[in-house]
């Protein structure tokens, strides 16, 4: 269970409050959206919660089944089940994808005191993963990101997310530079990840992938908050109004971008 | 007082230079060229970076051998070993000096080594213009051993030149020239720290349609000092291909000194360095000189540091294209990758350009580890220092990519990667 409690979060080099106050309790087995407007703080919720520098929490705390995640390492976040899907999957030249991938689930199994995994092992359980989300022994062969299109480097973080296995997945805009193909192969690959235990946050700005992993719960975040907490109509209503009528509703002005 | 306590330092070395038999004219052509040029000092241009002090002092600074650990290099490879013992041949520790397609003799036994005696101090003396290298006439003179290799033809088993520091005030100067003949192939090995001081050249003429394949490990030990120079001719269609790994030493200049003579000729000079001055003092110098003096010539320089505790990493690389060299397409990139502010990079990359019809181009970048490449690790539950050390390889990758042989490349990267355990944080 993920719990969120009055997070105030600014940014650690100039004095400007990103979260002012985000409440938020995802149980196991849930799939919760977090829908807003640019610059609502939805990213860099996801940031803050996988332990990301540049940011200072200055009130309120964060915890996943127990871990206090504010005062944890990203590394031991990652071994306690907690993976972030990245907007921007970085490239790293020179690093095979495949021995990106063992080092990170042998790091993550020694953490947790488990034994690491055969190559042989290994091989046969990305072989597996892979082959659903389309993506060929060429590319797990190329270095991490390197020359991968938008699509291929969000299934690769989708892959990733199939090897590890976290408890809890945070999607940030990873529909973003996606066509209509890409999005339902990424959204097969999460729906495949739902097990009735793990758990997703889902961060939007478009109701459209919600249409591929529907979510139990949708909040709207504005100005650093969660505004509004509803069912996935809430989602459909913004879809058809925008994010201006209830940005109104809370008095909340908006930036003309 | 003696005249002897008047000297500089420099004098001293000077007037101990001794010219061993044979080579014919050559070492005293040598001797008197370095007499007229004199040894460097920081004033002159190409060392005001790198302190010639301890190169120049008449006796080495004493230099405790390093005892290695790793399994053997290229243990695993069919090979033809060659061992200097702090700076003299061991025939017991080499094999037989003989390969099929392939002469080798040793300088010192080398007085009627006749394609080698028209050959030695040559290419040595073409690279002393317009740069002086003065080590360089100093080793030429000097040189008692070192081994004369003639390829006639394309030898599988490379040749492998092992260096052994045994003794703390070696002063080890070896000189070897390689000659291929028209469409000879070879790959010659070099490892090892040579001795407490080492002034190492290498004199390459690679004739028409030859290829010659260079790479070269020098060594763990911390204290050791060591100047080498490469000077190769490469002639038309040849081949010229060099890699260097230095991990500490005291140190390094590598001066690599290449002169593309024919037409469609190719030469690749890449070097990984890593150094941790926390203990010890590093200080690594990679001077390249490549004149383009043929058409359709292509050159690489691909060099890439990795500096840290105040480590100390120096880049000067040239490349001239002479009038005439047409559609030469010659490429410099030199990086650091500085994992603390005390550490230091300083390069000057140089093009001078004669000819009209060329593509040249030249960068060099020092910067620190990738925040956001680094956090996407960590994120995945890699920790920090395995993620730096992923991050670094990623840095060297391209360097190591020079290696055309994927046996030697695999080999190079599990040093790294031994490397980049030992010195965490």
């Amino acid at each position: 269970m993920l719990e969120i409690k009055n997070l105030h979060v600014k940014l650690e080099e100039e004095d400007k409050q990103i979260l002012k106050g985000v409440n938020l309790t995802l149980e196991d087995g849930k799939v919760h959206a977090i829908m807003g407007p640019n610059g609502s703080g939805k990213s860099t919720l996801s940031y803050v919660l996988s332990g990301r520098d540049g940011y200072e929490v200055t009130q309120g705390e964060a915890h996943l089944n127990g871990l206090n995640l504010l005062e944890a390492e990203p590394e031991e976040r990652a071994a306690a089940g907690l993976f972030l899907a990245f907007q921007y999957p970085v490239e790293i030249p020179g690093v095979g994808n495949m021995t990106f991938l063992r080092t990170a689930l042998n790091s993550q199994r020694k953490a947790r005191g488990e034994p690491e995994i055969s190559a042989g092992d290994f091989l046969k359980l990305v072989r597996e993963k892979a082959k659903s989300l389309k993506i060929d022994a060429e590319m797990l062969k190329r270095p991490v990101n390197v020359g991968f299109s938008g699509g291929e480097k969000k299934r690769n973080e989708i892959l990733q997310m199939a090897i590890l296995e976290p408890k809890m997945c945070i999607l940030d805009e990873t529909d973003s530079g996606l066509d209509v193909d890409a999005m339902r192969l990424v959204s097969d690959g999460v729906n495949a990840l739902r097990d009735g235990t793990r758990s997703f946050l889902v961060i939007t700005h478009y109701q459209r992938l919600l249409d591929h992993i529907k979510p139990d719960v949708v909040h709207i975040m504005a100005d650093g908050r969660i505004i509004e907490t509803g069912g996935p109509e809430l989602a459909l209503e913004v879809e058809k109004n925008g994010y201006a009528a209830l940005l109104d509703k809370h008095g909340i002005a908006q930036e003309m971008a | 007082m003696s005249a002897v306590e008047k000297m500089t330092p420099a004098e001293a070395r000077l007037a101990r230079v001794t010219l061993p038999e044979g080579m014919g004219p050559a070492r005293r052509a040598a001797l008197d060229r370095l007499v007229a040029m004199g040894l460097p000092g920081r004033r002159d241009e190409y060392w005001r970076w790198t302190n010639p002090t301890d190169l120049i002092a008449p006796e080495p600074v004493p230099a405790a051998p390093f005892v290695d650990d790793e399994p053997a290099l290229f243990g695993d490879v069919e090979r033809l070993k060659i061992v200097f013992r702090d700076g003299v041949f061991d025939a017991e520790a080499s094999d037989d000096l003989a390969l099929s397609g392939v002469e080798i003799s040793r300088l010192s036994e080398a007085r009627d080594v006749n394609w080698a005696s028209g050959l030695y101090g040559t290419l040595e003396t073409a690279g002393q213009t317009p740069v002086e290298r003065p080590f360089a006439a100093l080793n030429t003179a000097s040189a008692e051993d070192g081994v004369l290799i003639r390829v006639t033809g394309k030898v599988e088993t490379p040749v492998n030149l092992i260096y052994i520091h045994e003794s703390e005030s070696s002063d080890a100067i070896l000189h070897h020239v390689i000659k291929l003949e028209e469409g000879a192939e070879i790959t010659v090995l070099e490892n090892g720290p040579a001795g407490a001081r080492a002034n190492l050249v290498m004199e390459v003429d690679v004739a028409k349609s030859a290829r010659f394949h260079h790479i070269r490990v020098q060594g763990r030990d911390h204290e050791r000092r060591m100047l080498t120079g490469i000077f190769a001719r490469i002639s038309e269609g040849a081949l010229f291909k060099s890699f260097t790994l230095s991990s500490n030493g005291a140190l390094t200049r590598n001066e690599c000194v290449l002169d593309i003579v024919g037409d469609d000729a190719n030469a690749h000079v890449a070097g990984a360095a890593l150094g941790d001055a926390k203990t010890r003092p590093f200080h690594h110098d990679d001077t390249i000189f490549i004149t383009h003096g043929a058409e359709r010539g292509e050159s690489r320089q691909v060099f890439k540091k990795v500096l840290k505790n105040g480590a100390q990493g120096v880049f000067q690389g040239k490349i001239l294209v002479k009038p005439g060299a047409q559609k030469t397409d010659g490429y410099q990139i030199s990086q650091a990758l500085l994992l603390d502010e005390d550490s230091q990079f300083l390069a000057k990359p140089e093009l001078e350009i004669y000819a009209d019809d060329v593509q040249c181009s030249h960068g060099s970048t020092t910067g620190a580890i990738d925040e956001t490449a680094l956090f996407y690790l960590r994120s995945r539950g890699i920790p920090t220092e395995e993620a730096t050390a992923l991050l670094v390889l990623s840095f060297l990758a391209d360097a190591i990519e020079e290696i055309e042989q994927e046996r030697f490349r695999d080999e190079i990267v599990t040093r790294l990667e031994g490397w980049l355990a030992r010195h965490r944080s």
